[in-house]
């Protein structure tokens, strides 16, 4: 069902087929190939190249060996780039998550005006990575914005959320957390294949709610959890246009906001020091590639399948 | 309810004596044999359907709100925004609108026609050249089939960061950048790889037997994607269409590096160059344009929601 599971399948994929259909699968594949090779495989390469040299667009790029990743761990920007996006990543995506299921649980069995409900949960996360909703967060949580005004009609005096820099990141955590509506309806469809004679025969024997949340609903979807858990994090490391907009591609206030991709950016496109950012996008990669990788092997400890 | 389940040792056991004789037990004993959970279905559901749709309610405001309100406030003149947290203006102001709509250099209708040109370019793009990949890996038979597919699948994953540089290089020596090309190319080359998975994943549920019969009738595989697994795979094509949409009238990344000319310039780039343009306190004409970018999405999204949601639910995409 997924794009994950369907990895884990073709590694073991045995050799079905013959020749046959070669001449039409060129001609297929032809527009595919022609990106992978031009648009994604050779940029990767020359990426890889590009990080160990000195390139400012205007001359020649020059061979530094490993000076760019060395320039990384005495940098402190880099060092506190990842930090944030570390954190916003550990705090944001399990509450994210966790929202999801709770509302998915909520929304389960034969609840009159699911669809509406769906709807407006779902709703924020596709406006949720755009730019008018970003800019709504830094009205929403700026000095004078929506949440002081509420605040204040309690008598509490706020603070310039987005402009503190003990908590900016932290409306950045809540806008990821809010657009949960993408992974709620994978859950929903998770929960929709347990069938209900489990619970049934569970109540039968006398089970409460709790103990069938964590013996029937929980193992049985586990896949899902694991499922959104790795997309939410894969997408989480690359978060870019939230922290560029609130803190006016900054990562301000004192660099709390300055999220991996965004300290990238600023040295690829703003200082033009395109050796320096390939480095920090392969690190990104390895990252990425790496927490995906322990999350299949963590996943062998937890995940439960039927089959 | 009616079909509280009766115990069945309840009448097994007391059948024999005729006419019955009422066995003598404390209220107790009784309460005792009563099914638990048939009880509280009884007195329940009613009071806790109830809780749970003010809940939900309750909490679905909560998200909304903050949307609402920035609807509100585009209609607000700008000193009231600051000091109303209510939804329903107090009076109706449009000069936000006709404000935000010219406030930059061009106005707002040359960003919106860039940004359409570049959905309408991709979503053709992605439509075109994705199809066209998932049939060769859902029903072609070729060497390396396996491997390439997986190559596919990992590209999903790749993050654009890693190949965002050289990309720019490239498009730069080939003077595209400041044009449409880079940002529509790439989709006519399927670089969006997602939705060839998301069509294999369909073109494998259709029936083989459609093809196979139309391939004995000597139809050839233009043909049979033509007419055979296309028609038949509106929905896919349809959830294709409307990811693409969103996701490009949303993207700012790619749009931020390439487009660095104001007259090339979609609607989030001119958005977010309006905090730049304007004083930090006219929020009223920028909410305003907020809401005008979001309009499309907000229309897309009510058409095509049950093709986003089975979308989602089917793959998992955001």
């Amino acid at each position: 069902m997924s794009v994950i599971n369907e990895v884990a399948k073709t590694r073991g994929a045995s050799r079905e087929v013959q020749k046959g259909d070669g001449k039409a699968a060129a001609i297929f594949l032809a527009p595919w190939f022609v990106g992978l090779v031009l648009i994604t495989a050779f940029p990767l390469v020359a990426s890889l190249y590009l990080s160990f040299t000195d390139y400012s667009l205007l001359e020649a790029p020059s061979w530094v060996g490993l000076e760019n990743f060395q320039r990384m761990f005495e940098d402190p920007r880099w060092w506190q780039s990842l930090k944030v996006t570390f954190l916003y990543v550990a705090v944001s995506v399990p509450l994210q998550l966790a929202a999801a299921l709770a509302l998915a649980l909520l929304l389960d069995r034969g609840l009159r005006g699911l669809a509406i409900y769906r709807s407006v949960y779902y709703l924020p996360s596709l406006l949720g990575s755009s730019v008018a909703i970003a800019l709504l967060w830094r009205q929403v949580f700026g000095a004078d914005g929506l949440v002081n005004q509420v605040l204040g009609v309690f008598g509490i005096q706020g603070y310039g959320w987005v402009s503190h820099p003990d908590y900016a990141l932290g409306t950045l955590m809540i806008l990821n957390v809010w657009t949960f509506g993408a992974p709620m309806i994978i859950f929903l469809a998770g929960l929709r294949q347990i069938p209900a004679m489990y619970y049934e025969a569970a109540s039968i024997d006398g089970a409460g709610k709790a103990r069938q949340f964590f013996k029937i609903t929980l193992p049985l979807l586990s896949p899902i959890i694991f499922f959104n858990l790795v997309l939410q994090l894969i997408g989480a490391f690359q978060s870019f246009t939230q922290s560029y907009i609130v803190s006016n591609g900054t990562g301000g206030p004192v660099d709390s906001t300055l999220f991996y991709t965004l300290y990238l950016y600023q040295n690829g496109f703003r200082s033009f020091d395109m050796g320096y950012a390939s480095a920090m996008a392969w690190v990104l990669l390895l990252i990425v590639a790496g927490m995906t990788v322990v999350n299949f092997l963590a996943s062998k400890f937890w995940v439960f399948y039927d089959d | 309810m009616t079909d509280t389940p009766v115990r069945p040792d309840a009448h097994t056991e007391t059948t024999t004596p005729w006419p019955p004789v009422r066995e003598r037990r404390t209220l107790t004993e009784v309460a005792a044999e009563i099914p638990d959970a048939p009880r509280q279905r009884r007195t329940g559901p009613q009071l806790r359907r109830l809780l749970k749709h003010a809940l939900l309610i309750g909490f679905g405001l909560v998200m909304l709100y903050p949307l609402l309100w920035m609807l509100a406030s585009s209609f607000k003149p700008n000193d009231l925004i600051f000091r109303e947290t209510g939804l329903i203006p107090t009076e109706i102001d449009l000069t936000n609108y006709s404000e935000g709509w010219n406030a930059l250099l061009h106005p707002f209708s040359h960003y919106l026609f860039n940004s359409a040109v570049i959905v309408l370019g991709s979503v053709i793009g992605n439509l075109v050249s994705c199809s066209m990949a998932a049939y060769a890996f859902a029903r072609l038979k070729f060497r390396g089939r396996p491997i390439w597919f997986a190559v596919m699948l990992m590209s999903i994953m790749l993050p654009i960061h890693v190949i965002i540089v050289p990309q720019y290089i490239l498009f730069s020596e080939l003077h595209w950048i400041n044009t449409y090309l880079p940002l529509i190319v790439p989709k006519l080359l399927a670089t969006d790889a997602f939705f060839i998975f998301l069509m294999v994943q369909f073109f494998r549920g259709l029936p083989k037997e459609l093809d196979e019969a139309a391939r004995l009738d000597g139809c050839g595989h233009g043909r049979i994607f033509l007419q055979i697994m296309l028609p038949l795979s509106l929905p896919a094509l349809a959830t294709t269409a409307i990811f693409t949409f969103i996701w490009t009238w949303n993207d700012f990344f790619s749009q931020l590096i390439f487009l660095t000319r104001p007259d090339m310039y979609t609607v989030p780039i001119a958005l977010r160059t309006f905090i730049d343009a304007t004083s930090n306190s006219s929020w009223g004409p920028l909410f305003a344009m907020s809401i005008v970018s979001l309009v499309p999405v907000f229309i897309v999204f009510l058409f095509g929601q049950k093709y986003l949601v089975k979308g989602i639910a089917t793959t998992g995409i955001k």
